[in-house]
């Protein structure tokens, strides 16, 4: 059986040192260990920015796509291979602004991936422009005097959705986060996990002293629910989306693949591509 | 007796119109007749003048015709848009209710036959389309009881009686037209056909097969005109063999999606037209770059922008060879005929899969779109390669430090080892960034001078059956007429008309777009006075690549058409005049 040691590979990440991802890397290789899996049997599909490298840094089978569109390509994966566990992740930037379109179309269509998103609020790899997750008058180098845009409340919106499992995690809180991406692989469905992984280098606001103060632990709730989700969506409100944990999980709904009219148990990468005669026979004689 | 004719249904769109033309090929097409139709509609549901020309012949025909021998109008602005396609002596047949005119200058016999108020009486006005099509047999001397077999697939479903009511309303067209005219006129009776059994069908439909047969488990696609019916076909076909269709948010995710299936192993591809095809050309890149096979069908319509949804034009052709930014390999192929559409399909997989790279099945809308008898397609030359990969490989243990697969290994003939995940040992790494043989981003510029070059020579040695179909019959010719995608028909058609006019006519319509057959091409323009390139483009985009890979600018002549509509024989015949 692999240790989490199996799916480290040599290569140096190239964030900067303190960055958050680092974290987000430990906690999937110990989860993919922790759940049993082999490193020939995980797809890491990443986008582009500086937490789309990840596909790099752990040794499983990795593909590393462009920039926004991780999700339709781990959907492909997992469609064409059933039997592989499919981890898709890419930023905030990647999965809430240029791929918020594939974010939205994959809740609802819950195909059994797992997307974790390392959200830092701002766009580190071109050096500091505001992210769709920035807050208001957040200063960067594309919003001098201030962001006026919103930020979007992806947990809220994930529920919106129709999201089947939304969870919210820190990346200095390894034994969580570990335990939350376990969930999220044993999740039967499209699992979305957002992990607050904070820029040293270009946020000066949302650091990690600032997480601490502000993250709101679902634990610490007294009766929190998780399979309720006005509950969920109730807590996220008050809190401004700042909580921890898994927000929320619906158990009961099928996968994509199960409900898929005539999609067959068998991956279909390991089935026979050859028609027969007969058949064939029959496909033309229907255009007689 | 004749050997072929042109009959046109037209009405508003949204009252049968295309069925009433479905019927009527649909039965002809079974007595063994060759039939090719081609529907005038526009991006609209309901209301617009929309028609469906279809033409009836004892021979193959690839082509509309120049003219017209009978109309059938449900509306006035039918015969108004449509009779001066007539011949001299034609006939229309027109719904009584509207009182149909036709100008008096023009030598056509108008009938009106009450279609509205014959399908009432029967119970439901629904069934004039069948009135006029029993009008219509009345006319090409064609029994009743031929329809029958066609009525009963479409119609059992709703019962016996609606089966017995519609063959009778096809009875009293006929009747009602025979009373009018006092019976058979002349010059509309079709000689036998060979009563041998075809498939009706479209391009679109073809290609559809192609993919199922050549091993297709898996679509990802956003609907547009005129490619729709490809996924249409895969949503009905692909549960039979365990496969599946996604109807994606957009094309990006189409065609990334099929790339991600792909990756893993599964035959996946995507259709759309222009505008799709636009928003994928990053993933094209992506393709090129990580070297995942994909097939992409563009089924050109009109153009730019959302330009003519429901036209015909080939004006994405350079597009398709050139787009996506940076340099990759990548195979355009156009097939030219429904019959090619479906081998081409099939070995655009092989293609994909043996060299890795995109490829693009291009056609145009009068291929993906045009209705006719296509011969039974032959099993025996559907064939299955994987080039470098074998899924049931055991992979020894590699010596890469991390344990990675050298799956982007420099290799001779340019193609590297291919492995899908869940195989032991080959794990290697993905990405459109530059990469060393292991998939791991490196920015050495000797690696990446390596990794350009060993891409950019798997096609040098592609092997691609009749990358241009010729028809040769001169040493030295006068005009070699080259095409590609749907104009084959026309052309075929024009050939003997400029023959019998003294012109000494060769043919060359390449399949083959890109990498260009420059080899084949070459000596079929040093044989000929004057190229002329027939295309549904404004600025000549097949000629402009002709000249760029054979040169001889001064002799490649443009016989363009944009308009929206395909090119008939005649226009060809008159432009290649003037040409000369």
């Amino acid at each position: 059986m692999a240790t989490f040691k199996d799916f480290r590979n040599s290569i140096k990440p190239n964030w900067c040192p303190g960055c958050g991802d680092f974290s987000v890397q430990a906690a999937i290789q110990r989860a993919a260990a922790n759940v049993g899996l082999e490193p020939d049997n995980l797809a890491v599909v990443s986008g582009i920015g500086c937490s789309g490298r990840i596909s790099g840094y752990i040794k499983s089978y990795g593909f590393h796509g462009i920039h926004g569109r991780s999700l339709p390509i781990a959907q492909g994966v997992k469609m064409a291979n059933r039997d592989l566990t499919v981890i898709a992740s890419g930023g905030d930037g990647d999965g809430f602004a240029i791929g918020m379109g594939h974010t939205v179309h994959a809740i609802r269509r819950n195909i059994d991936i797992t997307y974790i998103v390392m959200d830092n609020q701002i766009y580190g790899l071109t050096k500091g422009q505001t992210s769709p997750r920035s807050d208001v008058g957040f200063k960067t180098k594309s919003t001098p005097e201030g962001s006026v845009e919103s930020a979007i409340g992806i947990m809220e919106l994930a529920l919106t959705a129709g999201a089947t499992f939304v969870a919210q995690s820190f990346s200095t809180d390894l034994k969580e986060l570990t335990s939350i991406i376990e969930a999220g692989i044993n999740h039967k469905g499209f699992s979305l996990i957002n992990v607050f992984s904070p820029c040293v280098t270009y946020n000066k606001v949302n650091t990690y002293d600032w997480f601490k103060e502000h993250l709101v632990p679902l634990s610490s709730i007294e009766n929190y629910d998780s399979s309720n989700r006005m509950m969920a969506m109730q807590t996220l409100m008050e809190n401004k989306g700042l909580v921890k944990g898994i927000i929320y999980q619906d158990k009961v709904k099928p996968s994509y693949q199960d409900l898929a009219h005539g999609y067959s148990k068998e991956a279909l990468a390991k089935m026979d591509l050859n028609l027969s005669e007969e058949k064939f026979n029959q496909l033309m004689t229907e255009f007689m | 007796m004749i050997d072929q004719l042109s009959w046109k249904v037209g009405g508003q769109q949204g009252e049968g119109i295309d069925s009433t033309g479905e019927i009527f090929a649909m039965a002809l097409n079974r007595l063994g007749y060759y039939l090719y139709s081609y529907r005038h509609f526009s991006s609209r549901i309901k209301g617009g003048h929309t028609n469906n020309k279809i033409r009836v012949s004892t021979s193959e025909t690839r082509s509309i015709s120049d003219d017209l021998d009978i109309l059938i109008a449900f509306d006035q602005e039918t015969i108004d848009v449509n009779v001066h396609e007539l011949r001299d002596g034609g006939v229309v047949i027109g719904d009584s209710k509207f009182n149909p005119t036709v100008p008096e200058d023009l030598n056509v016999r108008l009938y009106a036959v009450p279609f509205t108020e014959i399908a009432s009486e029967l119970g439901t006005s629904l069934m004039k389309n069948m009135v006029a099509i029993g009008a219509t047999s009345a006319v090409l001397g064609l029994p009743v009881e031929s329809y029958l077999e066609v009525v009963e697939e479409i119609f059992s479903r709703k019962g016996a009686k609606v089966v017995e009511k519609n063959m009778e309303a096809i009875q009293k067209g006929a009747d009602h037209f025979n009373e009018l005219s006092g019976g058979q006129i002349d010059g509309f009776q079709l000689n036998k056909a060979d009563g041998k059994k075809r498939m009706f069908m479209i391009g679109n439909d073809a290609i559809a097969l192609g993919f199922v047969a050549g091993g297709v488990r898996f679509m990802a696609a956003y609907p547009i005109t005129p490619a729709s019916e490809i996924m249409e076909y895969l949503i009905k076909k692909l549960p039979e063999f365990g496969g599946t269709v996604i109807q994606t948010e957009d094309e990006i995710a189409a065609c990334t999606m099929a790339i991600g299936a792909n990756y893993a192993g599964v035959r996946t591809i995507t259709s759309s037209a222009g505008p799709g095809l636009s928003l994928m050309m990053e993933a094209l890149g992506l393709s090129g770059m990580t070297e995942v096979p994909l097939v992409v069908v563009d089924t050109q319509r009109g153009g730019p922008s959302t330009g003519l949804p429901t036209k015909q034009e080939q004006s994405d052709l350079m597009a398709m060879i050139y787009g996506t930014h940076g340099e990759i390999p990548k195979v355009v192929m156009a097939p030219s005929t429904v019959e090619e559409a479906f081998y081409d399909a099939v070995e655009a997989l092989n293609i994909a899969e043996e060299y890795q790279c995109p490829v693009i099945l291009l056609t145009d809308l009068q291929l993906s779109l045009g209705k006719q008898s296509v011969e039974p397609l032959d099993f025996n030359r559907v064939e299955i390669r994987r080039g470098k990969l074998d899924p049931s490989q055991e992979l020894p243990e590699t010596d890469d430090k991390d344990g990675y697969f050298k799956r982007y290994e420099v290799t001779e003939d340019g193609i590297s080892p291919r492995v899908i995940p869940g195989m032991k040992n080959g794990i290697h790494h993905v990405t459109g960034v530059e990469h060393d043989e292991t998939g791991k981003p490196s920015e050495v510029a000797a690696n990446r001078q390596k990794q350009m070059d060993k891409r950019l020579r798997k096609l040098n040695r592609l092997r691609f059956n009749v990358p241009v179909v010729k028809q040769i019959k001169h040493e030295q010719a006068d005009i070699l007429l080259v095409g590609f995608n749907s104009t084959r028909g026309v052309i075929e058609e024009a050939m003997p008309r400029l023959e019998a006019e003294g012109f000494k006519v060769n043919h060359a319509h390449i399949r083959l777009i890109h990498p260009f057959p420059a080899d084949e091409m070459k000596p079929l323009i040093d044989s000929a006075k004057t190229v002329i390139v027939v295309e549904n483009n404004a600025t000549g985009q097949l000629a402009n690549i002709l000249k760029m890979n054979v040169g001889q600018h001064e002799k490649i002549k443009n016989l363009l058409k944009y308009d929206g509509n395909p090119f008939l024989p005649s226009e060809v015949v008159m432009k290649c005049k003037e040409l000369v």
